[in-house]
């Protein structure tokens, strides 16, 4: 089973953010990220999950070692004995996923719910999305249910190449294109491109850009 | 006649406090005493979900992946739904009116208070008139509680005058279903959604108000299908939509019918269906004539080349499925809309197939059972007719009294409060109603509210309108009883008690058949649980059109539902209305569609502009709707700590180009007033909604209630009021408001 962050399909509805402050391991603290992209323009959000990397540069700027990565590949919560707090880890994260709980001195993260994934369970914050923004599931099952998108888990930061045990969904035929309430009044139209080029290259398939 | 208590003493006392996760619900490793499967109490989707129990108390919540419906997933509402019991503002006993005590509202032993409501009752109905007496109720009721309140009002307190808030929700879709198909029932369940070529959104805010629906219309689109939204707003399920037609609001018929017009000149219609399976389509063909896509464009503010686009795309589709909700029926012509949206849909002949359906939204969480079994002012059980002599005959039968015994007709709920203006209505008994925040111009609701003789308001919080009230008593949350609901799809499920209610709160069942005790009128109100008020219920909808006699709670438990028609207890119940060669008590095989001849009928749905058109004085087009995070009149959901911090005040959307012309700026406030009222709103300004028009959410009370200002024009035969559109004007706010 993996997880698969699919953000063309998030309404911002935050089941994800309400139902992760209700995991055992966190209560009353939610572990996602729930952002408008640019709500003046757009009601497109995106969530932000930890995105377990391979090598997570949060751990590899611990001064104390306190973040430590599963055996399948889970990067947790800093250790409580260990973390001092210094906030290394929310600066050097490239995903903004850590968070700093100055309430308990410790750096907080999502851990995909390993109570629940360790058990057979799929994560609290996949098991209600909605739209299924957030998919927990196999790769075969996604493939067959997402035939318009690829899976993407490498990802380029600067110099910076870094590979993910979650997965980002992202469209095979072409970015979105950004739609302004008025294009379709017969009025002019303000456009707008937004353009991030943190995604490897090759993720879309250039022919079948309509 | 009783005056709201000064409001800092009244909030002390009664709220709306915020309850966070707090005590044994913040605890980690509490082992639950129950984990109980049941359905949210909130829309009507009626996602299931386990309240997990400790202590009868409910701390908390888990998936409920069995459910085929949402197999696990929820809203925001859904997740923090638990965090509406063991509440700081829960009605923990009886209270009286009492303006010496600060709150002005004092505790009362409950049988003295149920006493004190019977007198009054009895005097009311002495003096005035049985009819002087009304009842107001609701669809997030359960069925089984729904029913009794029909026969309550009929039986025990013979009055004609009983309503519901269904009025402001899913009347006009009845109506409509009911003249074009003669049933009114969502004609498939979801997963024909999923094979749909087009799927076709009218007047849908589905990611906010129906979330879990979300899922099904995106993975229609990765089937590849095309989706259509017509909606004011970019609203999320528009963002990623294939077509988006910006429609001006309360323009809807003239899309249908342009639609329409478009689909005859090219063929594009289902000839063989027509001629065998409906009639009238002469008479609409020859209406929609005028209908060319140049007036349908001019009309609806939407271009000519995305109407072309969505006939051509809907005309040539061979599978479909067509959803439409409040953003459509809100009109003082939304029973029209209803008709012009189901002609699309009858001459494409995609309909009683899999993969070709037709559904409203509905909105409530027994939004379609509340509406079948006679809480409704002109309905007895089985989706009878009150004014039917066959129908009353047969439920007078049923309830054990002379079908002369029975009134008539009563008056829908907005009416009810003329009469109340008029004089004719002297005192109300309310429950699971909050119409001083959810009816529109309610400033004059509460005038009349004030100018009740006698109030009694059965709830679990003291909702605003309660505020009013002589007597208050306490009901039953969802989780506090069992009974039945029938959700969006129509399937029949179960809703099962997790927790004991509190303090001297009861069952509201409880509390009715109390009051009925206590005018002496207990005959028939002698049940001892929901499941008897069901097997009644079974039997006063045998034979009817909405026949639930073949359901019994044991089998709703081993199938997960049953969609009604269900008319025997062998039979499985019926996903899908209109196949082909289906039988239906009216048509009785003579076809699919509930008439002697079986035939559909088309409707000629002529355009007329809303009641409130903007002029030089009030220019801008006001629409009203839903946040994710809330619900209704929020009585529940304004009391939940993290789902009032997610969107904790209304504010109004404009556009950027509407806001340049105002001169304000995102943040500010603003002062919108229309002909019945004003409000002081901060600015949104997003580019997600047509210019013309602005959007304010109505869930708030009092000072931030949007109802102030909408008009309470109706539809003439759905009386549904006309929430989506009434003339504002806007301007930035000096401060001194």
């Amino acid at each position: 089973m993996e997880f698969f962050v699919d953000p063309n399909r998030c309404i911002g509805c935050q089941a994800c953010v309400q139902a992760c402050s209700e995991c055992e391991t966190h209560k009353g603290h939610s572990m996602i990220h729930l952002e408008y992209v640019d709500r003046a323009h757009s009601v497109q959000t995106a969530p932000v999950v930890c995105m377990h990397c391979d090598s997570p540069t949060c751990a590899e700027v611990c001064p104390a070692d306190a973040i430590k990565r599963t055996a399948d590949g889970v990067v947790q919560t800093a250790r409580k004995p260990r973390c001092i707090a210094c906030n290394n880890c929310v600066l050097a994260c490239p995903f903004g996923v850590p968070k700093m709980e100055t309430e308990f001195k410790l750096m907080m993260k999502c851990d995909m719910c390993y109570d629940r994934t360790s058990a057979g369970k799929r994560p609290m914050c996949a098991t209600v999305c909605p739209s299924q923004a957030l998919f927990f599931g196999t790769r075969e099952q996604i493939e067959q249910l997402r035939p318009r998108s690829n899976a993407v888990n490498r990802f380029v930061f600067g110099d910076q190449t870094i590979t993910t045990k979650v997965n980002m969904m992202v469209p095979k035929y072409g970015r979105a294109e950004y739609v302004d309430v008025t294009s379709a009044m017969g009025e002019q139209t303000i456009g707008k491109n937004i353009t991030l080029n943190i995604l490897m290259d090759g993720m879309y398939n250039e022919e079948d850009v309509q | 006649m009783a005056t709201v208590p000064d409001s800092s003493e009244l909030f002390s006392s009664f709220g709306p406090h915020l309850n966070y996760t707090s005590g044994l619900s913040l605890e980690t490793g509490v082992e639950p005493d129950a984990l109980v499967k049941t359905h949210c109490c909130f829309c009507g989707q009626q996602c299931g979900i386990q309240l997990k129990v400790k202590n009868n108390q409910v701390i908390g919540f888990e998936p409920r992946e069995d459910f085929p419906f949402n197999k696990g997933m929820l809203c925001p509402k859904g997740v923090k739904r638990y965090l509406q019991g063991s509440h700081p503002d829960r009605l923990l006993s009886a209270y009286t009116r009492d303006p010496n005590v600060p709150g002005g509202f004092s505790p009362l032993p409950y049988d003295e208070a149920i006493n004190r409501v019977a007198a009054e009752i009895k005097r009311i109905q002495s003096t005035y008139g049985n009819d002087a007496f009304a009842v107001l109720t609701g669809a997030s009721l359960t069925t089984e509680k729904a029913y009794l309140m029909g026969k309550f009002a009929r039986v025990a307190l013979k009055t004609a005058n009983i309503d519901y808030n269904g009025r402001l929700c899913m009347v006009s879709a009845g109506a409509g279903n009911k003249k074009a198909f003669g049933v009114d029932r969502a004609g498939n369940p979801w997963s024909d959604i999923l094979g749909a070529e087009v799927v076709w959104i009218s007047g849908a805010n589905i990611a906010e108000c129906a979330p879990i629906t979300t899922n099904y219309v995106w993975q229609a689109r990765e089937n590849g299908a095309k989706i259509i939204v017509v909606d004011p707003r970019i609203t999320p399920i528009a963002r990623t939509c294939d077509l988006f037609l910006p429609i001006k609001p309360g323009r809807d018929i003239a899309l249908f019918n342009g639609i329409l017009h478009l689909m005859i000149e090219n063929n594009w219609i289902d000839n063989e269906f027509i001629a065998r399976h409906t009639t009238g389509f002469n008479d609409v063909a020859a209406h929609v004539k005028d209908w060319t896509p140049k007036r349908t464009a001019q009309v609806t503010g939407v271009s000519e080349r995305a109407i072309r686009q969505a006939a051509e795309w809907w005309g040539e589709a061979k599978t479909s499925f067509l959803l439409h909700a409040r953003g459509i029926e809100h009109h003082s012509h939304g029973v029209q809309n209803v008709l012009g949206a189901i002609n699309m849909v009858l001459a494409s002949g995609r309909i009683g197939r899999e993969y070709c359906g037709y559904a409203t939204i509905t909105g409530q969480a027994n939004g379609q059972g509340g509406r079948e079994h006679g809480q409704k002012c002109d309905q007895l059980p089985g989706g009878r007719d009150i004014s039917n002599p066959e129908h009353r005959a047969f439920i007078a039968n049923i309830w054990g009294v002379k079908p002369e015994e029975l009134p008539g007709a009563g008056v829908d709920a907005y009416e009810i409060f003329r009469k109340v203006d008029r004089g004719e209505i002297k005192g109300l008994l309310s429950i699971c109603f909050n119409p001083k925040v959810s009816l529109p111009d309610n400033n004059f609701i509460a005038r009349m509210l004030d100018k009740l003789e006698f109030y009694v308001a059965i709830d679990f919080f003291l909702n605003e309108t309660a505020h009013h009230a002589n007597i208050v008593l306490p009901g039953s949350l969802q989780e506090e009883d069992e009974g039945t609901v029938t959700q969006i799809e129509g399937r029949v499920i179960k809703i099962n008690k997790a927790v004991e209610s509190p303090g001297a709160a009861r069952q509201d069942w409880r509390i009715i058949q109390d009051i009925a005790s206590g005018i002496g009128r207990e005959r028939g109100f002698t049940f001892n649980n929901p499941g008897e008020v069901f097997e009644e219920l079974r039997r006063a909808s045998k034979g009817g059109i909405i026949d639930y006699s073949g359901i019994t709670y044991e089998k709703i438990d081993r199938q997960n539902g049953v969609f009604w028609p269900c008319p025997s207890e062998d039979h499985p119940g019926t996903p899908r209305l209109f196949e082909p060669n289906s039988w239906n008590p009216v048509a009785k095989g003579a076809g699919p569609f509930y008439f002697p001849d079986g035939k559909a009928r088309f409707n000629v749905a002529p355009y007329s502009p809303p009641a409130e058109d903007v002029d030089e004085h009030y220019p801008l087009i006001l629409t009203t709707g839903r946040v994710v995070s809330q619900f209704l009149s929020g009585t529940q959901t304004r009391r939940i700590g993290p789902l009032v911090d997610q969107y904790p005040e209304p504010r109004i959307e404009m556009h950027p180009q509407l806001a340049a012309k105002l001169g304000i700026e995102d943040g500010d406030l603003t002062l919108v007033e229309s002909r019945r009222g004003n409000i002081a709103l901060k600015a949104m300004v997003v580019a997600t909604i047509r210019p013309d028009t602005v959007f304010v959410p109505y869930h708030w009370a009092g000072k931030r209630s949007i109802n102030q200002l909408t008009i309470s024009a109706q539809d003439p035969i759905s009386k549904i009021p006309e929430f989506k559109v009434c003339a504002v004007r806007v301007t930035k706010a000096t401060g001194n408001e």
